[in-house]
């Protein structure tokens, strides 16, 4: 399969220190990207690089296309970003927060979708379970609920690359799952799903690829089992890990620091 | 079920903003009416009408036409923009204590009039007047900009506007100080109080060009305010221009407000209030929020406009100082209710 997502020789500095060093990746649509590394590494700036969030040197380029050369709705239309920790500054109702998935799009008042908005943003709410929360106020709900409200407003980009920033962190185990099988469905559709975490559980479990980066360097990838082998633990995370396999998927649990 | 129940909810809350939206319209204009029929000589409605449409005595339409009006257009199109404004900084900051007048911008805009007026370089119905205004108004907004940086805390935006606007203070103290002209000093010192005493049409001609400007830009980023709700990381991933829309922003925010400042002096506390007294009937949407807030900033100047001529005193009360009397006590209620982010030091 062809690449759709590639990164050749990036680099990021942000204040004067070189955050990201001559990452080169190729990522292809329809698989979950698990990118790893200890705190630091760079995991939040090559995420924001890939988007164009930050200022980078190199080339990556989606869909085939120079990331510098698309206009700024362009590269919304293909990023869905998604930051860590759910920000959201005034009480809106849920589902005028998901309508901002279509800003994109053109469609910048959410009283005012087009039919094509209208049944993106339901599609949206529908994958990510929130059609019932739509006009409750985003503030007013419970962890897990809003989320489930963030990730519904990514989805309805339908963007061709997701990005997600620790989507799971602060989340109880039970939607710690239910988030991470929802970007594993969006990625069977056929988005390229990309994911920070820290959580190599999770990682292991439900990614088909996984990237280590350490120190800003993309330092290990491939299958979670040989990413992450015995040696890159050591060497990168400075544990050992318990390593099995449940139900066919791989196990590795981080258990002591070496 | 659940889901029709929804949608219900959101027509029934357009709905409620719909006539939210008229019933400021009708509010509005009642107090402009009111400002045309009470001063000295008191006026019925009717009359009032009457004599705007070139009715009735001539006496009624010289004071209805052309010593109240040009008033109570300042007062619309003033109110109008620094409830506008301070709607416009509170979304673009995500932040309710954001307001013209706690960055300094009136108070830079009034230093750049009175230099103006001290170096004599015009006389003040010049349009050298709001011109200065708005530069230093703009400086103004740009310098406490640059300070916050990106998802400026609370805390910094307030402190960088309190010097900031001690600065402007300073340095207009300090031209009155230098003036060899007492009469020139208490004119300026007058000014700065905030009036809509006597203005004519000139005035009107030399303010309204720079506030309708500042208002159409200010109105034409409104979406972006919305998409601004998740943080300007997001916003950006949605495809908003950020650096541009706080050009804007700032370019709007100098316009409407220098322009005001030019022809009134400091009124201040307007853009404070208005968007706040909106929030609970139109709801948080930082979008929706604008044209409501500039209506509401209308009907507050006008009305106080209308409370100087009628509250009795030995001397006139100036309008700035009515509107900072009001404004002062509800800012430091804000204050109160915000106090939970003011002392976690991030809003």
């Amino acid at each position: 399969m062809t690449a759709f997502l590639t990164a050749q020789g990036v680099s990021v500095k942000l204040a004067g220190r070189l955050v990201l060093r001559d990452v080169s990746l190729a990522l292809s649509p329809g698989h979950l990207v698990a990118l790893v590394g200890p705190n630091g590494a760079g995991k939040t700036t090559l995420l924001r690089a890939l988007a164009g969030l930050v200022p980078a040197t190199g080339a990556i380029h989606v869909g085939g296309d120079a990331l510098s050369s698309l206009s700024l709705p362009e590269r919304a239309r293909r990023f869905a970003y998604l930051p860590q920790g759910h920000l959201v500054h005034w009480p809106l109702p849920a589902r005028d927060i998901v309508a901002l998935g279509r800003y994109p799009h053109g469609a910048t008042d959410p009283a005012r979708l087009t039919p094509r908005d209208a049944e993106a943003v339901l599609r949206a709410m529908r994958a990510t379970d929130v059609v019932e929360l739509r006009a409750r106020r985003v503030t007013e709900l419970s962890g897990g609920e809003r989320s489930r409200v963030a990730l519904a407003r990514v989805f309805a980009v339908e963007a061709p690359v997701i990005l997600a920033d620790e989507p799971t962190s602060s989340l109880d185990p039970r939607h710690q799952i239910e988030v991470m099988k929802t970007l594993r469905a969006a990625a069977d559709q056929g988005t390229l799903v990309i994911v920070v975490t820290h959580d190599l559980v999770l990682a292991a479990r439900f990614a088909d690829i996984v990237l280590v980066l350490s120190d800003g360097r993309l330092v290990s990838q491939g299958a979670p089992a040989e990413a992450l082998s015995e040696q890159v633990m050591g060497d990168v995370f400075r544990i050992s890990a318990f390593r099995a396999e449940y139900k066919r998927e791989a196990v590795i649990v981080p258990w002591a620091e070496i | 079920m659940s889901f029709q129940n929804a949608m219900m909810t959101a027509d029934i809350a357009a709905r409620r903003r719909s006539s939210v939206m008229a019933a400021l319209v009708v509010l509005v204009v009642l107090l402009a009416l009111g400002s045309l029929g009470i001063g000295p000589v008191r006026l019925s409605p009717v009359t009032v009408i009457d004599a705007l449409f070139g009715g009735g005595s001539d006496v009624a339409q010289v004071i209805v036409r052309e010593i109240r009006l040009p008033r109570a257009i300042l007062a619309f199109a003033i109110g109008a923009v620094l409830g506008l404004s301070g709607a416009a900084l509170q979304g673009l900051l995500r932040n309710p204590l954001a307001a013209p007048e706690l960055f300094g911008a009136p108070q830079s805009a009034a230093f750049g009039a009175v230099l103006v007026i001290a170096l004599g370089l015009a006389d003040v119905r010049s349009y050298a007047l709001p011109v200065a205004a708005i530069v230093f108004a703009f400086a103004s907004v740009f310098v406490l900009l640059a300070i916050a940086g990106r998802n400026a805390a609370l805390l910094i935006l307030i402190l960088a506007g309190l010097a900031i606007s001690s600065l402007a203070g300073a340095a207009t103290a300090l031209v009155m100080n230098l003036s060899q002209n007492p009469f020139v000093v208490l004119e300026i010192a007058f000014w700065l109080l905030g009036s809509l005493e006597d203005r004519s049409f000139r005035d009107v001609m030399l303010a309204l060009p720079f506030i309708a400007a500042g208002a159409v830009i200010l109105l034409s980023q409104r979406n972006a305010f919305r998409a601004l709700t998740l943080g300007e990381e997001t916003a950006q991933s949605l495809g908003v221009d950020i650096d541009r829309l706080r050009l804007m922003v700032i370019a709007g925010v100098a316009l409407g407000v220098g322009g005001a400042v030019a022809v009134s002096g400091t009124i201040g506390f307007i853009g404070l209030v208005a968007p706040h007294l909106m929030r609970p009937l139109i709801g948080h949407d930082p979008a929706r929020l604008l044209v409501p807030s500039a209506l509401a900033g209308a009907a507050l100047l006008l009305a106080a406009d209308i409370g100087v001529r009628i509250i009795p005193s030995t001397s006139d009360i100036k309008v700035g100082v009515l509107t900072s009397i009001i404004g002062v006590p509800f800012f430091l209620y804000l204050i109160m209710r915000e106090r939970r982010a003011l002392g976690g030091g991030v809003a």
